[in-house]
């Protein structure tokens, strides 16, 4: 940096512009992290370092006993094996069947096609609360309250995924079809061995935010979730807040456990992370 | 496609030959039932169904073992006269707009995070999106314990400074303003992401254009940035409205019920719709105020439409 501030004018102005840049972003950094470093530095903490006024902000001496404490208040584990199942049955199939009817409703013409197609649309304004009450029923009905199929069951679904797919394949090219076609190749043979290749981008966009999405979702299972056994992480964390044992340690580690799955794979996948949320604004 | 060009379109096809890209889009009902129909049945049953059960049972008594009564508009006067109601609604009207300045937030930092010769833009980018995929449980955990009257950080450097602490979750009015506050750093990581796409979609020439005129960069901001994002502003606004109205989870972990005196009147409309319909089981009334929502939601984005052509520019 010094040494180009050196060399010219125009490169000095633009220096000096960088140096505002640079402290203006870290400032809203600063912001940004702060909460998560305050969490972390709190879940160390002893009970009476927590509760010392003015705050102490080193935990000193540092202790673990919040963590251990997280994981025999709350069956963390078993919270934690069901918010993996929970992600993962949702994610699966809610990305193959909006790949599917987003290629359908992309690729082929059939009575009807377009009315279907705005009726669907349509849902993405109402709000979900509105889904919410008649879903209950459903899942009641089928007496799968308190399963994590029951959880996952509506959000196999998804308007929002099936519009971004359809978009994704619209703007793809039709030669290879056309070519796979003349060879041959059936719909479905089209579609698996030639179109998924390439779909994968928008495919993988689909994946990171329903993933993220149903990790962090907390009203539908609340409602539907009421005993520990089927309960996600989300939910539980509010196990730990409703015995009101003032341990700030002991819900800062309980937060920190439960976020921590998430934001490892997003420091690992930050790419298709930032893609994934672009693409959906720019589709959407 | 229009009526008019969906009519003509097969017989253009068999004149024109397979040159045309629609001649691609297949009339093959059978294999567009096969990809479309178990996402279409899904759909019909957990979304299209829903709405119209939602809106039903809305005009419903529900008895407490599970049969339910037509009762007309009762749910609708008995949400119009709740006492609650007007307090719900202006809560969360007020989160809404102050949600909103999330967006001009946002946009100045994408386009500090896209300054050419900007480095750590990568790191930057990674601080600034880690509220979005952290728990909003979690989120709310730790900002009631950053923002606690007597404990909290925020109050203990106001008290440095020598100000005084705020109550801030237990002023009513303040405790909504800070909570979407919280709302705005949660959801601010998203937004940035796509400010950026757009401004990157926003041609060099432009700017190149203008850095020769002598523009500097703020007036570069003002006079290329705005103007030409003004699609993707919109589209952030329109969804910012949208989910500011249904906001559930930070108020209802921010504000305990039990400790916090101002519960009663720091309600949103969705927490009173959680109240109805779960907690008090009275799904008719809880419908109803679905209903409401749905409307408001609609009436918000129209009139959004409506002003958009004051603001936004399309190419």
């Amino acid at each position: 940096m010094a040494v180009t501030v050196a060399r010219d004018g125009g490169r000095t102005r633009q220096g000096r512009h960088l140096w505002l840049v640079y402290t203006l972003l870290i400032a809203g950094a600063v912001i940004m992290v702060f909460p998560f470093v305050w969490e972390i530095l709190t879940s160390f903490k002893t009970l009476s370092a927590a509760a010392s006024v003015p705050p102490q902000v080193l935990p000193l001496p540092p202790t673990t006993r919040a963590f251990d404490k997280v994981l025999t208040t709350i069956p963390f584990w078993h919270l934690l094996g069901n918010s993996l199942l929970l992600t993962v049955i949702r994610t699966i199939g809610q990305v193959a069947l909006c790949t599917m009817a987003g290629y359908g409703f992309a690729r082929f013409d059939f009575p009807g096609k377009n009315i279907l197609f705005v009726g669907f649309l349509a849902i993405l304004m109402v709000p979900g609360q509105l889904f919410i009450l008649p879903q209950y029923e459903i899942i009641q009905n089928l007496g799968m309250l308190n399963t994590i199929l029951g959880i996952a069951l509506p959000g196999l679904f998804s308007v929002f995924g099936t519009f971004l797919l359809r978009q994704f394949f619209q703007s793809l090219p039709m030669d290879m079809e056309e070519a796979a076609r003349l060879d041959g190749a059936n719909e479905w043979q089209i579609f698996w061995y030639v179109m998924l290749p390439l779909a994968k981008p928008g495919i993988i966009a689909l994946v990171v935010l329903t993933s993220l999405w149903s990790w962090n979702d907390f009203l539908w299972p609340l409602v539907v979730a009421s005993d520990e056994n089927s309960m996600p992480l989300s939910v539980g964390l509010t196990l730990l807040n409703d015995l009101r044992l003032k341990d700030d340690p002991l819900l800062m580690a309980g937060a920190l456990l439960a976020s921590l799955p998430m934001i490892v794979v997003f420091l690992v996948l930050q790419r298709q992370f930032i893609k994934g949320i672009a693409f959906s604004g720019v589709k959407g | 496609m229009s009526v008019l060009e969906q009519e003509i379109s097969p017989r253009v096809r068999t004149v024109s030959g397979a040159h045309t890209r629609r001649r691609s889009v297949r009339r093959s009902p059978w294999w567009a039932l096969l990809f479309i129909g178990p996402a279409g049945l899904g759909l019909a049953v957990f979304y299209i169904w829903p709405v119209v059960r939602g809106i039903e049972l809305s005009f419903e008594k529900v008895g407490p073992f599970g049969g339910s009564t037509w009762v007309g508009l009762d749910n609708f006067i008995a949400v119009f006269t709740q006492p609650d109601l007007g307090r719900a609604l202006l809560n969360t009207l007020l989160y809404a707009a102050i949600a909103l300045l999330g967006i001009p937030i946002a946009l100045v930092i994408a386009a500090l995070l896209n300054t050419p010769g900007l480095r750590f833009r990568g790191t930057f980018r990674v601080l600034y999106f880690l509220p979005v995929v952290t728990m909003p449980v979690a989120v709310a955990l730790v900002w009631r314990l950053l923002l606690n009257v007597d404990t909290g950080i925020v109050n203990t450097v106001l008290h440095e400074v020598g100000l005084p602490g705020v109550a801030w979750l237990s002023t009513p009015v303040v405790n909504i303003v800070v909570i979407a506050l919280v709302g705005i750093w949660m959801g601010l990581g998203t937004q940035v992401i796509i400010f950026i796409a757009g401004i990157q979609g926003v041609p060099d020439s432009l700017y190149e254009a203008a850095e020769l005129d002598g523009a500097s960069p703020v007036r570069r901001f003002f006079a290329i940035t705005i103007p030409l994002i003004s699609p993707t502003t919109f589209f952030l606004c329109i969804l910012s409205v949208i989910a500011s109205m249904q906001v559930f989870d930070l108020i209802f972990l921010m504000i305990d019920p039990n400790s916090n005196p101002a519960y009663p009147v720091s309600k949103s409309m969705v927490s009173l719709f959680f109240d109805k319909g779960f907690v008090v089981h009275d799904q008719g009334f809880a419908a109803a105020i679905a209903v409401v929502l749905l409307v408001i939601i609609l009436v918000l984005s129209a009139i959004q439409f409506r002003l958009q052509r004051k603001w936004v520019h399309y190419e």
